[in-house]
């Protein structure tokens, strides 16, 4: 029989909840790395046994954990204890836990600056990982979405990392600016029928394409409009906050941003808004359906000024028709007094045959549906406040 | 002979319980005793000290003898007692964040 397991990352430690296909009955694991922020938990869909953890700190940095068990035991796959950080020749061995800005001639451009909340330029500096992407066909590449915005891969399990440097040095780069969360890049998302289109994107720059395993990338923001910034239809600074697609129609691309959920239909050349008869378009998750391209999930929060849900209630919103017309689901979610907020990265749908959804909480709980979305049940409701969920299906 | 007293989760990541004690050749300064530390475990690469730049994370403090090294130029000399291993060197994380 089937089985999941989520991988909730939180504001103080990473916890993993596993159910058999009926996904009534759970076990609580963790906190695994009590005490650290784990802004992400991500699984191989190579190999389920293979995951990443980012652990982050702002005492201690940041720290990258992997595990090769499903989730039993996990170790930082750089240099072991008691080895010597060098190898022959005095080159350094691996360091998972080092994000070095590409600045080398090589890339052809230096990426020293962006625009900070001041207006002026600022350099870039690393802070934390945000989401940790590994790859559709092997377990040891994973991508790495980071603050100051930049996206890294590792090709040798996480124990070392380098910059894909094309992106921000395209050229819009010194114009990208932070968000209120930091300039972090959060989503990036393989398209499944063509291995040189990734998508990503950045609060606040706005989303990024490109078609060439990531030398070349371009803004793909037609069609975003920002009431909050100088040009409101620029061709960046816009803040997405997050991009969802189905994997049997990898052109099509749904969209939370700040304000307006939107949609694409031309992988990102062009957007349209479809926030419909949405209570507020203000959100951070978005996801779609496993088995149905044109289902997406939402959860409106009040306003970019009120990081909660509207009206004291906790409703996922759904729309079958990809956009425009939505229905609020709130069977079996808190319906008053309720203040919570549901992050960009902390919505996730498994791939059994009813679809299950879930979503973590700022305040703490995991709720999963069975039957994808009419109605909710809380896997744990006291957790700290949840930075990411992910889930696998297992056989 | 150095002793070294990690914060809790330094110590989590290192795998080790209690106080770390490190040889060290030449001076004991708050580089040299970074090095050493750094080498043995390299895990905590980073967590302690930029990988690039080699300077102290913004909440971390470094105290030895009841007085606050952490501003004291990385190659000066670490008080005796500390270089003899009569008093350890403490990485200590500031308390900040409310």
């Amino acid at each position: 029989m089937s089985k999941v397991r989520v991988l909730v990352g939180t504001r103080k430690g990473a916890f993993i909840l596993t159910s058999d296909g009926k996904r009534e009955k759970w076990d609580v694991s963790g906190p695994l790395f009590a005490g650290w922020e784990l802004y992400h938990v991500n699984g191989s869909p190579a190999d389920p046994n293979r995951l990443y953890a980012s652990q982050t700190s702002d005492w201690f940095g940041q720290v990258i954990q992997r595990s090769d068990d499903g989730g039993k035991t996990w170790h930082q796959p750089g240099t072991p204890p008691g080895e010597p950080t060098t190898g022959p020749g005095g080159m350094p061995k691996g360091e998972s836990n080092k994000f070095v800005y590409d600045t080398s001639p090589a890339t052809g451009k230096p990426l020293t600056t962006h625009q900070f909340y001041d207006g002026k330029q600022h350099p870039w500096e690393f802070k934390r990982v945000w989401h940790l992407e590994p790859s559709l066909t092997d377990p040891d590449t994973v991508y790495a979405g980071v603050e100051d915005a930049a996206l890294f891969r590792s090709t040798d399990g996480g124990k070392n990392w380098h910059e894909l440097a094309g992106l921000r040095g395209h050229g819009t780069g010194p114009k990208w600016q932070p968000g209120a969360g930091g300039m972090c890049l959060h989503t990036i998302i393989f398209d499944p029928k063509d291995p040189g289109r990734i998508y990503i994107a950045i609060s606040a720059a706005g989303a990024f394409r490109t078609d060439d395993g990531g030398k070349t990338w371009k803004p793909i923001n037609r069609g975003l409009r920002s009431q909050y910034i100088p040009d409101p239809n620029a061709e960046i600074g816009h803040c997405v906050h997050h991009i969802a697609m189905h994997k049997s129609r990898p052109g099509v691309l749904f969209m939370q941003k700040h304000w307006d959920v939107m949609r694409s239909d031309n992988a990102g050349d062009s957007w349209q808004e479809v926030s419909g008869n949405l209570p507020t378009d203000f959100g951070f998750v978005i996801d779609v359906h496993a088995h149905e391209p044109d289902t997406i999930y939402v959860v409106p929060i009040k306003s970019d000024g009120e990081h909660y849900v509207h009206e004291g209630k906790l409703r996922v919103y759904r729309s079958r028709t990809g956009g425009n017309e939505w229905e609020a689901l709130t069977k079996g979610l808190p319906q008053s007094n309720c203040y919570v907020n549901v992050l960009r990265d902390a919505m996730a749908v498994d791939s059994l045959d009813k679809c299950g959804v879930y979503f973590g909480t700022t305040g703490g709980q995991v709720y999963v549906s069975a039957d994808a979305g009419d109605s909710w049940a809380p896997i744990v409701r006291d957790l700290p406040a949840v930075l990411s969920v992910e889930v696998q299906t297992l056989p | 002979m150095i002793r070294v007293i990690l914060p809790p989760h330094l110590r989590t990541l290192a795998k080790v319980d209690g106080e770390v004690k490190l040889e060290l050749e030449g001076q004991a300064t708050q580089r040299s005793v970074l090095d050493a530390l750094e080498a043995r475990y390299p895990m905590l690469r980073g967590t302690i000290r930029d990988h690039v730049t080699l300077q102290r994370r913004p909440f971390l403090r470094f105290f030895a003898c009841e007085e606050d090294l952490t501003h004291e130029p990385p190659d000066a000399p670490l008080p005796e007692a500390v270089a003899s291993g009569k008093e350890p060197f403490v990485v200590l994380g500031a308390i900040a964040g409310g």
